[in-house]
Formats: structure tokens, C-alpha cells, sequence
């Protein structure tokens, strides 16, 4: 236990923070530790949590991809779209997680064969999706959804556990490949150094573009999770997203410079950021201190990572 | 194992290889030497498929000629490199770098760490394979390397420089590494500048000079001296007219300098008005990082600079650029020039103040850069075309000019006439002599001895970081020089 702390000290001190948050509302608050908070805190942070295991690969291959929220609000009125059109659920999903992988693989490809750099390439494909979502719709809801489309026709209480497993699973299976595969591997030693990559007989191009087409279809699954909870779909859903998700890797221990990084963390990273504004409602305090807060704990983990970084480097 | 026959190597302008032989067999040390530029690292890179030689080269290895070698293709062969700066990854583990790209689709951990340990062993170090590879010291990211090298089983060892960054005692345990894989029957190459290192463990030598082959001598046949005559060879004929100027006052004076992370250590030196002071010593001596410290570019963690007698802080550029210090540093494209904007820009960038406040005066800007690039003989269309279009002797003449605008009392030339054409050669060193005639004095710092011999007052040599000796340049010779670069003789 003791030499796992020390080898993971960002998951250790996550932790301590996380239980920290949770203890806060034994002081005088009823009503926070019930079954249905923690489930309504998980169910709301589903989908920052499934783009946020396709951030990790694309941060860990030294990439990053600031246009996930147009991404995210396109698969959704995609599967409104498709679903208003009469295409039955179960053909809608492996629809909308192809049409994402495809806007990731586009990132992928500017970046890795137009040869932009990564914040240029997905700014310019951010503003490109979201204005074009706002000129397709113009602007308008996309309302009088089919009845299977809410809760996959499931009802609420049934739908939130399915949900729950399914991105359990998902994002499991997702940690267990980046740790325990090759191919999990290879974004390490991409985001790590690349020409020592290339020197190993890897293709960095190649990986650095199916890190981004992954992200692209889990942030589509993201919009799948989300979407479907509501009877109609917003066409300005999604703004800042990108950065909710961005911020909960970095926290959890991701280096922005590439090759560092682990899904135990990006879960701590989520968790942590996800749930202080539920409990400051419970504690009756001012919601607005929220962002400061977790503005704070981005900057607190920054600034660990230069100064191990400067260690390091000492070293 | 592997033989290297008919050599050669062009790059534009600049003859890197010719008629280079090498022959390396099955377990012995073979150690391959020369001065700075004398072209070993070019022969490493072509050896391991990293450069491509003119035609007409033949690399043989294992006894079968290699086509077309890269990088992947000689390391298959069984070729493997260590470099002086090891190309590990660093976030990753140590059983994970010994082990990357060997597995199956899915990875067993325990079976990585286990075929790490054992690797490890082979080289006879210990450390936890868990552990970053970030958290390992030099000497343990060396063995690391070699131990990735013996996990590919590489027959043909090249160590470049291995124990040009560790202590005494972990490189003495690592010469004992070589000669036990050479008892295994691994073929190494070993580059070094540390010619006790190679005295003690090489069985045949082969030695290079202005990348010409000089010979392959054995063991029995060369002594340090012979060693040392064979690197410098005959002195070369007059190429840098010197000129004499009249050296005043002692303008800048340094009493134990040291900058501890670059190991800059106990640098006492001293440089007069009208004088040229040369550095000499091997690449990563500590000569460039000297140069920073003067420079405030990192400043000193102790010791003192004296200005015309007086005790000065240098904590930043701007302090240097106050006390009339200007330095022109070795890599003009990343630090010299700025290339995207134009020459006149590139000039007035440090004295931009000079040309009033918020609003600039062109005219005065234009005619400062104009007589300078004139002076410096700047071969352009005009002055208003981006330096990056320039050739590198003109790039360089820029960087010059730039600094010259600021009208230091002392200049720091690092590595100026490197990789550009001999006229532009010949114009800078002509400039040089201008400059100390007009009681400006210059630190030169080149790892062509020629140059120094050829141009410089006095000549510092550094070695690892400290100054090994001062000579005055008439009685220096190549062959001083090099004794004194090199390892102390016995």
C-alpha cells in the first residue's frame, strides 16, 4: 500500500482529496449520503467521464483536441436526426459512434498529415462544427423525438443502472487495453518521445490518428449517454465541455507534454471536479464558488507537476 | 562482424568522410578516435543507417552485404547504438523500455518485469524495474541501454562517449561491462575522448583526422603519445593571418567561476582590451557554458566577474548588454538570427530603445543596419529581405552585426565561422582583427584548432568543465592543445 502511494502520488493525493470532499457534509447536512446522490452524481458525470478516457489516449500521445464539445453536440442531434428519420435505436448507436470516430480521424489526419499543430487544427474544426450545427438547424431544438429515444424506452430507474454498467464496463475495458496491450502501449511510447518510437518500428502518424478517431468516438458515446436522458436535444449543448473534460485529465495526473497518464486517474480527476458543486449545494454554500474551486485544483496540480518535473530534471 | 570499406560522405560544401576503413570482429574493443570533427559520429550514423554514404560504399555485416541500411534494418542485423544521450522513454518504466516491441498483442506484466530483471542482470545492475525511467541516474540510464541492446541480441556493439558523463567510479564499473561482453564474444565499438579509458581496454585502434582515415593500429603499436600525434597530425599551413593589436587594460576578469548544474567549476580567467582569448577543449567541455555564464544567460552560482577591476552581478542579459558584453552563440538558427523577419529588423532588435519610444525611427533604424551589414560585408539583395532567405555565412554575419549595434566592449564569438563557406570564413576573421585594432576585445570559442591557433592571443583549454591550462597561442601547438583537451596524461 505504501510503495503504491509513493508510485502513484497523483492517484494518492486525489484520493485524500475525494474523501476530504466527502466527509464535508457529515457536518450538519442531512440527506447527501443516499444511495440516489451518488447516483445522480454519477450519472451526470457519465459523459465527461467516457470523452474524458478518450482524452487521456489522445494527451498521453502528446495531442490534445479542444473541439470535443462541437463533436459532443453533433452526435447528439446526429442521433436525433437519425432517430426522427425512423432508424431504429440499436442501428442509431453504431451510427453515431462511426460518424464520431470519423470527425476524431479528421482532427487526426490535420494534425498528423497537414502537419497543423493540434490547438490549431481543433479550434478551426470547432468553430467549423458548431457554426455549422447552428446554419443546419438553425437553431432550433429538435423536439417530438420518437418514444424509444428517452431512456432507450427503458424507464428512468432501470435505464440509469444499465447506463451505469454499460460505462463501467466501457471505461474499464478502455484501462485495462491502455495498460495491458501493445497497441495501449504505443500511444505511451508516440507521446513520449517520438522518434524513439519511430526507432522501435512504431508509425507515430498512425497512432496519433487513431488516438484522436477513439476520442471521436468516445466523446459520440459521451453525446449518447447524455443526449438520451432528455426529450429534446439543444443545439447549444455542449459549450465548454471540452474544457470540463481537458481539465479532469490534467488533474488526474496526464502530463500535457505527452507519454504520462492513466484512466485511474482521469476517474479520480472526474470525480473530484464533478462533485464539489453538488456538495456545496448540500452545504447551503454559494454555487458560484464552484469554478473558482476547481480552477484552483488545476492550477494546485499544474504546479505539482512542474515542480516534479524541475525534480526530475535535477535528478 | 561488421566492416566499413571506401567510406565517404559530402555534404554541401563540406567534405565530412573520405576513404574510411573499419573493420570490427567478433569480441574485441575496438576504439575508434579523432579530435572534434574529425568524423566519428558521422561513420556512427552511417554504420548504424541513420546516414546514407556516397555511393560506392560497402557496409558489411555478419559477413553479408547490406543494401540500402536504416536504422531498423542494421539493429535486425544485430548492430546496436548507445548514444552519449540515451534515447530512452522517459515517463515509461524500465521493464517496459527493455521490453517495448517485443511482446504479443496483450501484455503480461509479470513476464516483462521478469524478462527485465534478467536483462538487467546481464549487466549487472539492479534497480527496480518498476521505477521511471526519469528517476534513474546517467550512469543508470547507460546500462539500461546497453541492457535493451543485449535484449535485442545485438552482436555489434557501438558506445558512443559512454562515460563521457559519469563519475570515476561508475565508469570504471562500466568498463568492466565492456570487457565482459567482449568475453561473451560481442563485437564494440567505443568512442571516447578518454584515451586511458581505451589504453587499458581496446585491442585495436583506428583513428581518424579531418575525416580522413589515418589507420588501424593494434594495442602493441600505439602509446598515448603516438596515440595524441596520430588524432593532431602535421600543423597546418598558415590559413589565419594574425592581426596584432596593441592589448590594452584587462577589461573583463573572472576569480572562480562556477555554475554547478551545467559544471562550470573554478573558471579564473582573464581577457584585455585589444586581445583575442581562445577557448579551447572538446565539444561539452564547458566552454559554451562558460560563454552563458558571462552572459547571464545562467548565472553564476559562485565566484565573481570583474569589469575593468570592478566587481560586477551578471544575473541577466540585461545586466551583461550593461556592461558592454555581447555574445554571438553557436546555434545561429535557433538563438542568432530571427529568420522570418528582415535583416534591418534582425540588426536593430537589441538597440530598438535607441529609436525612441512608442514610435520607431525608421530612417535611423534603416541607415544603422545598412552601414552595419555594409561593414560586416552582408551579401543580400537589400536589407529588407528575412535573414532565413540568407546563406549561413550571411546568417552569421547578421547575428554579428546585431551585437555590433550594441557596441560591446567584449564579444563573444562562439563557434562563428562553423558550417559556413571559406570566404565568409575569411571575411569574419578579417572582421575580427578590425575589432580588436579598435581596442574591443573578443572570446573566441571554437573547436577548430586551427582557427584558434591561427587567430587567438591566448588560448584557455577547458576540460569537463574546468580550465586544464592557458598557453599563449606562439608556443601552443595542435599537439599541446590536444594533450591538454584530452584526459590528464599520467
Amino acid at each position: 500500500m505504501k510503495t503504491l502511494f509513493a508510485r502513484n502520488p497523483r492517484e494518492g493525493a486525489l484520493l485524500l482529496a475525494l474523501a476530504g470532499l466527502f466527509l464535508l457534509p457529515l457536518f450538519g447536512v442531512d440527506g447527501f449520503y443516499a444511495f440516489s446522490t451518488f447516483r445522480s452524481l454519477a450519472i451526470d458525470n457519465l459523459p465527461v467521464l467516457i470523452a474524458a478516457a478518450g482524452m487521456t489516449l489522445v494527451i498521453v500521445s502528446g495531442q490534445i483536441d479542444i473541439s470535443i464539445g462541437s463533436q459532443f453536440v453533433v452526435g447528439g442531434i446526429a442521433a436525433g436526426l437519425l432517430a426522427k428519420a425512423g432508424l431504429p435505436m440499436p442501428l442509431v448507436v453504431p451510427a453515431v459512434l462511426l460518424l464520431g470516430a470519423a470527425l476524431g480521424a479528421l482532427n487526426g489526419l490535420l494534425v498528423t498529415f497537414a502537419g497543423m499543430p493540434a490547438i490549431i487544427a481543433t479550434l478551426a474544426t470547432m468553430v467549423l462544427l458548431r457554426n455549422g450545427v447552428l446554419q443546419a438547424t438553425g437553431g432550433d431544438w429538435i423536439q417530438d423525438l420518437p418514444a424509444g429515444f428517452q431512456w432507450f424506452g427503458l424507464s428512468s430507474g432501470v435505464a440509469q443502472l444499465v447506463y451505469l454498467a454499460a460505462a463501467a464496463a466501457l471505461f474499464a475495458g478502455f484501462g485495462w487495453a491502455m495498460r495491458n496491450t501493445s497497441g495501449g502501449r504505443a500511444f505511451y511510447a508516440v507521446g513520449c518521445d517520438h522518434e524513439a518510437a519511430r526507432r522501435l518500428g512504431l508509425k507515430p502518424l498512425r497512432w496519433v490518428t487513431g488516438a484522436f478517431a477513439l476520442l471521436g468516438a468516445a466523446t459520440a458515446a459521451a453525446a449518447l449517454f447524455n443526449f438520451t436522458r432528455y426529450p429534446t436535444i439543444e443545439t447549444n449543448a455542449g459549450l465548454g465541455f471540452e474544457l470540463k473534460v481537458i481539465a479532469a485529465v490534467v488533474v488526474g495526473g496526464a502530463s500535457i507534454t505527452g507519454g504520462r497518464g492513466t484512466l485511474l486517474g482521469t476517474l479520480l480527476g472526474v470525480a473530484l471536479l464533478g462533485s464539489i458543486g453538488t456538495v456545496f449545494t448540500f452545504l447551503h454554500l454559494d454555487p458560484a464558488w464552484e469554478k473558482a474551486i476547481q480552477g484552483a485544483i488545476l492550477l494546485a496540480a499544474v504546479v505539482a507537476d512542474t515542480a516534479f518535473r524541475k525534480e526530475a530534471a535535477r535528478g | 562482424m561488421l566492416r566499413l570499406r571506401n567510406i565517404a560522405k559530402t555534404y554541401p560544401g563540406v567534405r565530412a568522410l573520405r576513404g574510411v576503413e573499419l573493420e570490427l570482429r567478433a569480441g574485441e574493443v575496438h576504439a575508434l578516435l579523432g579530435e572534434n570533427g574529425a568524423g566519428k559520429s558521422t561513420l556512427i550514423k552511417i554504420a548504424s543507417g541513420v546516414v546514407a554514404p556516397d555511393p560506392g560504399a560497402v557496409i558489411e555485416l555478419a559477413g553479408a552485404p547490406v543494401e540500402a541500411a536504416t536504422p531498423r534494418r542494421m539493429q535486425e542485423l544485430g548492430l546496436a547504438v548507445v548514444y552519449q544521450n540515451p534515447t530512452l522513454f522517459s515517463e515509461l518504466s524500465v521493464a517496459e523500455n527493455l521490453t517495448l516491441g517485443e511482446d504479443g498483442p496483450v501484455i503480461s506484466w509479470r513476464l516483462r518485469n521478469a524478462r527485465a530483471r534478467e536483462l538487467l542482470a546481464r549487466v549487472g545492475a539492479t534497480f527496480d524495474v518498476e521505477l521511471p525511467v526519469k528517476e534513474l541516474r546517467m550512469a543508470e540510464k547507460q546500462l539500461l541501454e546497453i541492457a535493451r541492446a543485449l535484449g535485442r541480441s545485438a552482436k555489434v556493439l557501438i558506445l558512443d562517449e559512454p562515460t563521457a558523463s559519469l563519475s570515476q567510479q561508475d565508469a570504471d564499473r562500466l568498463l568492466d561491462l565492456v570487457e565482459k561482453l567482449r568475453g561473451d564474444g560481442v563485437a564494440i565499438l567505443y568512442i571516447t575522448h578518454r584515451l586511458e579509458e581505451v589504453l587499458r581496454l581496446a585491442d585495436r585502434f583506428t583513428v581518424l583526422r579531418d575525416g580522413a582515415y589515418v589507420g588501424t593500429f593494434p594495442r602493441a603499436e600505439v602509446d598515448r603519445a603516438r596515440l595524441v600525434r596520430l588524432m593532431a597530425g602535421r600543423e597546418l599551413a598558415e590559413l589565419f593571418p594574425k592581426v596584432h593589436a596593441i592589448l590594452g587594460d584587462t577589461l573583463l576578469e573572472t576569480r572562480g567561476l562556477c555554475h554547478a548544474p551545467s559544471g562550470v567549476r573554478d573558471v579564473s580567467l582573464s581577457v584585455r582590451r585589444g586581445e583575442i582569448l581562445g577557448l579551447g577543449g572538446l565539444v561539452g567541455a564547458g566552454r559554451t557554458e562558460f560563454a552563458r555564464v558571462l552572459f547571464g544567460l545562467a548565472p553564476a552560482t559562485s565566484g565573481e566577474i570583474l569589469v575593468e577591476g570592478r566587481p560586477v552581478r551578471v544575473c541577466s542579459v540585461a545586466d551583461a548588454l550593461a556592461h558592454g558584453l555581447a555574445y554571438v552563440p553557436e546555434d545561429r538558427k535557433e538563438h542568432g538570427v530571427v529568420e522570418a523577419l528582415p535583416i534591418v529588423e534582425n540588426i536593430a532588435l537589441p538597440v530598438l530603445r535607441r529609436f525612441g519610444g512608442a514610435w520607431l525611427d525608421e530612417t535611423r533604424e534603416n541607415a544603422l543596419a545598412a552601414e552595419l551589414a555594409r561593414r560586416l560585408g552582408v551579401k543580400a539583395a537589400s536589407i529588407f529581405v528575412a535573414a532565413g532567405t540568407l546563406s549561413g555565412g550571411n546568417q552569421q554575419k547578421v547575428a554579428l552585426a546585431r551585437w555590433l549595434a550594441t557596441k560591446p566592449r567584449l564579444l563573444i564569438l562562439d563557434e562563428p565561422t562553423q558550417g559556413i563557406d571559406v570566404g565568409a570564413k575569411a571575411e569574419i576573421h578579417r572582421l575580427m582583427g578590425e575589432l580588436v585594432k579598435d581596442g574591443m576585445a573578443i572570446i573566441l570559442i571554437s573547436s577548430e584548432m586551427p582557427e584558434l591557433l591561427g587567430l587567438a592571443d591566448r588560448i584557455a583549454v577547458f576540460r569537463r568543465g574546468r580550465v586544464a591550462g592557458v598557453l599563449p597561442a606562439r608556443e601552443a601547438t595542435r599537439e599541446s592543445l590536444l594533450h591538454l583537451a584530452l584526459e590528464d596524461a599520467a
